[in-house]
């Protein structure tokens, strides 16, 4: 059994009236199975987003369900679903979204306070993490301290040191300059090598080119993936930007 | 007997009733700002609660219901003039409340205080960060958590200023209060500018008075306010007992 099943996955926005009906997603269909590595592309407003939220259970599927290790997302009830993001699922955004509030620290630790562990169990969970990111030296600053760099690998820690089942990505690497989102993508091979599973929504064929997979979405539908299989990276980025360009001048399903 | 000498001897005259209005003066306009932004912080809150894509049929028909209400509050007291309210609601209610204008008075400032601060309050929480709100859903916090230990903290920071703003405009509405009989500082300047019948040079230790108690309050609220914006370590067990 897959660890992530999303079955005829389907999201119409009602505009206030009901007279518009927008389809976000048309019948998304795919599974991500353990230790997967997986890349999602397609071009904005091609539903990415969308299918973002609602795996991340900030958004209800109008039809179709959600499965995470056989359990269906889409049931859960808003008192269960913070548990079950904290339980079960990693963060990582493009704005990074540490709390201003509090230190680099305190913002890893945060997600296991919530859970109500204790504090030497979150020390031991941190030192090889925070050794492992090389952010040692500023765990102890605050968010507005800190380059954008360091502060995306803090969150990765925020994120990992739950040992979530999942990590989800929201274009992790769209606010970092290319050396930073390099090592970025660095560690999230690193951590997918530790057989952490990994969905990152991207732009950057940069960034797609190190997934495992690469999946497009066009017009709310899975248009087409690829496997990283044995490909090597520059093999990988010819097929990516050819399958963008298709996108882009509208090819078929059938290509 | 020239203008400043005759202020000098109305002051010397009538200084412990200026004194007593003072008082009830700031007594107003310190209660009036903390309990109303005791009430903004809760109408703020609730107003920045909307319906969200996940919540029922049933949920999203109360929190509309619950905003709408909260707007005609909002509306009412930000649209009509508080002398207006006072003698409104003083009066309307003196026959199944019997307060003392003293009570009335408190209650009148804070509602009103209130209503301006609901907004303060709904804007700064406005002002922070989207990506806060989805930094902390996403590792594993409530609405309610993310409200009281994430947003609302940032945004009483960001909307500080304006609250000290509010106080300082408390110390001279309140005199709109002497409609009701609060003995506060206008309603005594007016009763001994009415017995000596010298209201040019009474008006003007009263302006006087009332520019003090402004100048400083608002100097100290600023430095209050400066130091506030010095980083400060959180306490990272606390915020988790909260939670």
């Amino acid at each position: 059994m897959s660890m992530l099943e999303v079955n005829n996955l389907k999201k119409v926005y009602v505009t206030h009236f009901g007279s518009n009906k927008v389809k976000a997603l048309d019948n998304v269909t795919f599974n991500v199975d353990e230790g997967e590595f997986v890349a999602v592309m397609g071009e904005s407003g091609s539903g990415k987003t969308t299918l973002l939220n609602i795996l991340a259970s900030l958004d209800k599927p109008t039809s179709g369900e959600v499965r995470l290790e056989g359990k269906n997302i889409a049931m859960l009830s808003e008192s269960e679903i913070s548990a079950f993001r904290r339980q079960n699922l990693g963060f990582v955004f493009q704005d990074f979204n540490l709390l201003d509030t509090f230190s680099i620290r305190d913002n890893i630790y945060l997600p296991l306070v919530l859970s109500g562990k204790k504090l030497d169990y979150m020390q031991k969970k941190l030192e090889p993490l925070a050794k492992m990111l090389g952010i040692n030296d500023i765990l102890d600053k605050f968010p507005y301290e800190v380059s954008g760099g360091q502060k995306q690998r803090a969150a990765v820690a925020r994120a990992v040191i739950t040992d979530p089942k999942l990590i989800l990505a929201d274009e992790p690497t769209g606010a970092l300059d290319s050396r930073s989102a390099d090592e970025l993508l660095r560690l999230f091979n690193k951590i997918n090598n530790q057989g952490q599973t990994i969905l990152m929504v991207t732009h950057s064929t940069k960034a797609a080119c190190s997934a495992k997979r690469v999946m497009f979405i066009k017009d709310g539908r899975v248009f087409h993936q690829i496997y990283r299989g044995e490909n090597t990276y520059e093999e990988m980025y010819q097929k990516i930007s050819q399958i963008l360009t298709l996108l882009a001048t509208g090819g078929d399903r059938d290509e | 007997m020239g203008f400043f000498e005759t202020v000098k001897e109305i002051f010397l005259q009538y200084y412990p009733l200026f004194w007593d209005g003072v008082q009830v003066t700031m007594l107003l306009a310190l209660s009036g700002t903390i309990l109303g932004l005791f009430i903004g912080l809760v109408v703020g809150a609730l107003k920045a609660i909307k319906p969200e894509p996940r919540d029922s049929g049933l949920v999203k028909a109360l929190k509309r219901i619950m905003g709408f209400i909260l707007s005609v509050y909002i509306e009412f007291f930000r649209g009509t003039p508080m002398m207006v309210q006072a003698v409104f609601l003083f009066y309307g209610l003196k026959p199944y409340l019997g307060w003392s204008p003293m009570v009335a008075g408190v209650c009148i400032i804070s509602v009103n205080t209130g209503a301006y601060m609901a907004e303060i309050i709904r804007s700064g929480i406005q002002s922070v960060d989207r990506g806060q709100i989805e930094g902390a859903r996403s590792i594993g916090m409530t609405n309610v958590q993310t409200m009281f230990s994430i947003v609302l903290p940032q945004a009483l920071r960001n909307a500080f200023p304006a609250v000290i703003n509010e106080f300082v405009i408390n110390i001279k509405d309140s005199s709109m209060l002497s409609v009701i009989m609060v003995a506060d500082l206008f309603f005594q300047g007016n009763s001994a500018a009415g017995s000596l019948f010298k209201y040019t040079e009474t008006f003007f230790i009263i302006a006087l008075i009332y520019l003090c108690l402004t100048f400083i309050t608002s100097r100290v609220l600023m430095y209050i306010e400066k130091r506030m914006n010095a980083p400060k370590k959180n306490n990272i067990v606390k915020a988790g007992e909260a939670a």
